[in-house]
């Protein structure tokens, strides 16, 4: 378990090192379909947030429900 | 932390190669390679190419409607090319999208004076490697890059102002 | 079963490498948008209507830290299938404010946050705290969170009944750009309650031939912890011409045995310039805890005893429908834009073994419990 963790840990690092250098396949300048709000995880935060709460209070099961990442990847 | 005794040192040893590592990879400075030449339609009409535009200081500034950060820094380039203008300074607005549709929309809400050249299939913004939006690069009188901008964030047009400045003098 | 705290340490192990690897340069991620919310919501089924507002502000400083802050309150008038079984029907009011911020340093964005929820019987405050990371040319993203709750649970018409539960949240999500028109996410979510976990109204059923119904009610009793884990992936995908489609699917399994799928599937719509239209279907069917029963043999069956119908083995057929305008599109003083939305969602609940007794019949034999639930929801978004 020790080892485990030390070798993730040293993955983790390697990867940082070679995502420095990784070509994005997508690049920068590509991603118009991708920074259009309808291709948003999160277009209205509010009513997400909203059905969330009437989900998990009638429902079992609860969480693993978000998501952040794509959009514009400007800057 | 919550860790045990013994693994405390696996834990750390891995963090310092990491962080040694990490460290070794920090990139480069930017070197003065000539701008490499290309030709494009301008959105005014006809066509334009950046070695007609030798003996002024030229910023080519890589933008789409799209992008939140190009559309904020747009109307500060605007100021930034009627300022310098006269002092042989000349600022080339490449529209990279496929389809100008959104671009040209853009455009008729917030016109700027500075010729607008279409890059619909991103040869010049592979050819300069573009690697964030919005990227501006500055060439000198000679031709040769001499200043690469990723991004845009308020306050970076006072870094490229001192940077034309110094350029527009040799 | 993966314990919650093994976990939170292999989670926070990852976080001073994320932190530190990464040092802040020219490249930097963007923040969210400022914007304000105004919304009405409404839940109308099974015997309850709740509805309330629910508003928020978000707004950037400095180009680095983001601050939302949102007011949201439920006004319940509930006259359930299990008020009406052992109690009377009843209104009360939940008011709940949250605040947000986020700081955004190269590709890293830290995320804190805190909720208060107030409501006569229950009092709920959790934290937050979250990192999230761009890796690989901004194709890539990670987020870490961990949310901490306290609450007191009351009872009313006895003031000394304040026990507690705590709960503690441990997240690991992964967003992904595949394509030019494809982006997938995936979540693990591991959540531990520890304390109070049941209703001090609810009651269990079990046979009793000496009563006139054939059966007496008797108070549930739930296990003192409860740790679950949640896993999910999901995906939108752009077709050729302006719409999406999406989909998502979650696992879910816990310590009191409950197991759970859901299902999703969207299309997004958007038409001429103005007009954005949303469709989506969502399945959910899970199956009952190992101490939920809608009648007990006899008294204190076994240690721990329940008849919560959301323990219970159970399925749901959602279809969700969005309309949205975009009534403003030019500049208005200090606003940007604006569009106004409407939101209905039909939720089937059909219960395989929770009895609906109010319809009446002989004990165990009452006709299996289901409803229908309308959703609403109308708000106005601004953007400045």
């Amino acid at each position: 378990m020790r080892s485990l963790r030390a070798l993730l840990l040293l993955a983790l690092a390697a990867g940082s090192v070679a995502c420095s250098h990784v070509e994005p396949w997508v690049k920068p300048y590509e991603r118009d379909r991708l920074a259009d709000p309808i291709m948003s995880w999160g277009r209205d935060p509010v009513s997400i947030a909203y059905l969330s709460h009437v989900r998990d209070a009638r429902e079992g099961a609860r969480g693993a429900s978000g998501a952040a990442g794509g959009g514009c990847g400007c800057n | 932390m919550l860790l045990k005794n013994g693994s405390r040192t696996s834990w750390l040893r891995g963090l310092v190669a990491g962080l040694l590592l990490a460290a070794a990879a920090i990139a480069g400075g930017s070197a003065s390679k000539p701008a490499p030449n290309f030709t494009l339609a301008n959105r005014a009409g006809g066509q334009m190419s950046l070695a007609k535009l030798k003996g002024q200081v030229v910023m080519i500034n890589f933008w789409a409607s799209w992008c939140g950060p190009c559309r904020q820094e747009m109307p500060l380039l605007d100021q930034m090319y009627k300022k310098y203008k006269p002092l042989g300074f000349t600022l080339v607005g490449v529209n990279v999208e496929p389809d100008s549709t959104d671009a040209e929309g853009y455009l008729r809400k917030t016109p700027v004076t500075y010729p607008i050249l279409l890059d619909k299939e991103n040869k010049v913004s592979s050819l300069y490697e573009v690697s964030a939006m919005p990227s501006s690069v500055i060439v000198d009188r000679k031709g040769r890059v001499r200043y690469v901008h990723h991004g845009y964030k308020p306050g970076d047009e006072n870094e490229f102002l001192n940077q034309i400045r110094t350029l527009v003098k040799e | 079963m993966v314990r919650a705290g093994s976990i939170a340490r292999r989670l926070l192990a990852l976080v001073p490498l994320l932190a530190a690897l990464w040092p802040a340069g020219a490249h930097a991620t963007v923040l969210p948008e400022d914007r304000a919310d105004i919304l009405w919501h409404r839940y109308s089924g099974g015997g309850v209507t709740i509805q309330g507002p629910s508003i928020l502000v978000r707004k950037g400083f400095a180009e680095r830290v983001s601050v939302e802050v949102n007011w949201y309150e439920d006004m319940v008038s509930s006259a359930s299938v299990d008020v009406m079984t052992t109690a009377s029907p009843y209104k009360e009011t939940r008011k709940q404010w949250s605040v947000g911020a986020d700081y955004v340093r190269g590709k890293t964005t830290y995320s804190l946050g805190y909720t208060n929820s107030d409501e006569p019987d229950y009092t709920a405050d959790t934290a937050y705290a979250s990192i999230s990371q761009d890796l690989f040319g901004d194709l890539t993203t990670i987020t870490l969170g961990y949310q901490r709750g306290w609450n007191v649970v009351g009872k009313r018409g006895d003031p000394t009944f304040a026990p507690r539960t705590d709960t503690r949240n441990y997240s690991l999500g992964l967003s992904q750009i595949i394509t030019k028109n494809l982006i997938i996410g995936a979540s693990y979510e591991a959540i531990t309650d520890e304390g109070f976990l049941n209703n001090p109204y609810r009651s269990v059923r079990y046979v009793d031939p000496t009563s006139g119904t054939g059966f007496s009610f008797q108070a549930e009793v739930y296990p003192r912890t409860h740790t679950s884990n949640a896993a999910a992936i999901r995906a939108r995908y752009h077709l050729p011409f302006r719409a999406a489609v999406y989909g998502e699917y979650r696992f879910f399994t816990d310590t009191w045995k409950v197991h759970a799928h859901t299902a999703q599937i969207g299309y997004t719509y958007p038409w001429k310039d103005d007009w954005l239209f949303d469709v989506n279907y969502r399945f959910y069917k899970q199956t009952q805890a190992d101490f939920y029963s809608d009648l007990f043999p006899r008294a204190d069956f076994a240690n721990f005893l329940a008849r919560d119908k959301e323990l219970s083995t159970f399925h749901s057929n959602a279809i969700g429908m969005e309309a949205s305008y975009l009534f403003l599109k030019k500049d208005w003083h200090f606003i940007k834009k604006g569009s106004v939305n409407l939101h209905w969602d039909i939720m089937k609940f059909d219960y395989d073994n929770f009895r609906n007794i109010p319809a009446g019949g002989p004990p165990g034999e009452e006709p299996l419990y289901s409803f229908t639930a309308n959703v609403t929801q109308l708000y106005f978004s601004f953007w400045f």
